[in-house]
């Protein structure tokens, strides 16, 4: 499966969820799938979802669910001791790792070779950290919503991306109707 | 006046309850006045950029955010101010020490200082500069004047401010 099989086969799931997108295709694609409210984009900054994300799941207490890329979490590794540390049980970092740069035009990562984001983000603390095939990403997540217990999801899958429009959504207006999801949801 | 319990104090005055701190020397105090407030969430980052994202998440969330971090800084988190604080519009002060004004004894830090005020004039973005002990005095405004307009905010605090490098 690729990334949008995955975004859609969960839609479903990610609805009623605080949802942290990150940059490029990703939420090109969630956007196309499945637009809400609940879902921040992230139109730029590449690697920061995964900290947007436990920022916000620190905050508050609803559940946040991230969808990372293998890509923008190499760039942003200090992230993972950071979620290892201090994240709370609201928190589930779900990494779609297909092993390229989707959004640049599928260039290889090194997670695609030798590197372990699970035996990396176990390292660095974070306690509970799973590692599924795309076809069992919708039970996983259920899983860790379930669990109430913070949770990096990897999720390994085929690369490639489905073509899908780019957002022209102001970005103000992006996190004005998600702060409203936030507060009222 | 005890300088980190003034800033700690005007930081929780202002409803600012989830700071994120990368350290320099001259913010050791600050940041461990900070550690022990009950008040105050404080999350220490690996980068400066990590706890831009850290304080951009805490807003949507409903708290008010604070970054702590050196001069050097910016030069790490342009990208970040432009196209995550500035583009969705949230509002964040930055506690910045500025390394590399008088008195300093590394070389090396004089570089980034020469580019600070430039790089920060050239993203628009407001910029204070206390240089004496009694400038704390507008710390208060200036975060009220941040959270007013939904901007990053820049507080240059140089290390006369911090009471000097000591005896050298």
């Amino acid at each position: 499966m690729i990334r949008s099989e995955i975004l859609t086969e969960i839609a479903p799931i990610l609805r009623d969820q605080l949802v942290v997108c990150n940059i490029g295709i990703p939420s090109q694609e969630l956007h196309a799938i499945d637009d809400q409210p609940s879902n921040f984009y992230m139109l730029g900054t590449m690697g920061l979802a995964s900290s947007i994300g436990l920022g916000l799941a620190l905050a508050q207490p609803k559940p946040v669910i991230v969808i990372d890329g293998d890509g923008s979490v190499l760039t942003n590794l200090g992230t993972l001791p950071t979620i290892g540390n201090n994240a709370p049980a609201n928190y589930i970092l779900m990494i779609i790792d297909n092993g390229s740069y989707g959004s640049t035009g599928d260039q290889p990562t090194y997670t695609g070779k030798k590197t372990s984001l699970a035996g990396m983000a176990r390292a660095a603390g974070c306690d509970n950290v799973v590692e599924v095939r795309d076809r069992h990403t919708g039970p996983a997540l259920q899983q860790a919503l379930a669990a109430q217990q913070a949770t990096v999801l990897v999720v390994k899958c085929d690369s490639g991306n489905a073509k899908m429009p780019v957002i022209t959504m102001d970005p103000v207006e992006i996190r004005t109707r998600f702060m409203q999801a936030v507060a009222h949801r | 006046m005890n300088i980190d319990k003034r800033i700690a104090d005007d930081l929780v005055a202002n409803d600012i309850s989830f700071v994120t701190t990368v350290p320099c020397k001259q913010l050791a105090g600050v940041i461990k006045e900070i550690d022990q407030r009950d008040d105050i969430f404080h999350i220490p980052a690996n980068k400066e950029d990590e706890g831009m994202g850290l304080c951009a998440g805490a807003w949507m969330g409903g708290k008010r955010p604070a970054i702590i971090m050196q001069n050097t800084a910016i030069g790490v988190t342009i990208n970040t101010l432009a196209t995550l604080i500035q583009y969705y519009r949230m509002p964040l002060p930055m506690l910045i020490s500025y390394r590399g004004e008088l008195r300093e004894p590394v070389a090396c830090q004089v570089e980034m200082a020469l580019h600070t005020k430039a790089l920060l004039a050239q993203l628009n973005i407001p910029t204070y500069h206390f240089h004496q002990q009694s400038d704390v005095a507008e710390f208060d405004t200036i975060l009220k004047y941040t959270f007013m307009c939904n901007k990053p905010v820049a507080i240059l605090t140089d290390a006369t401010f911090w009471g000097g490098y000591g005896d050298q």
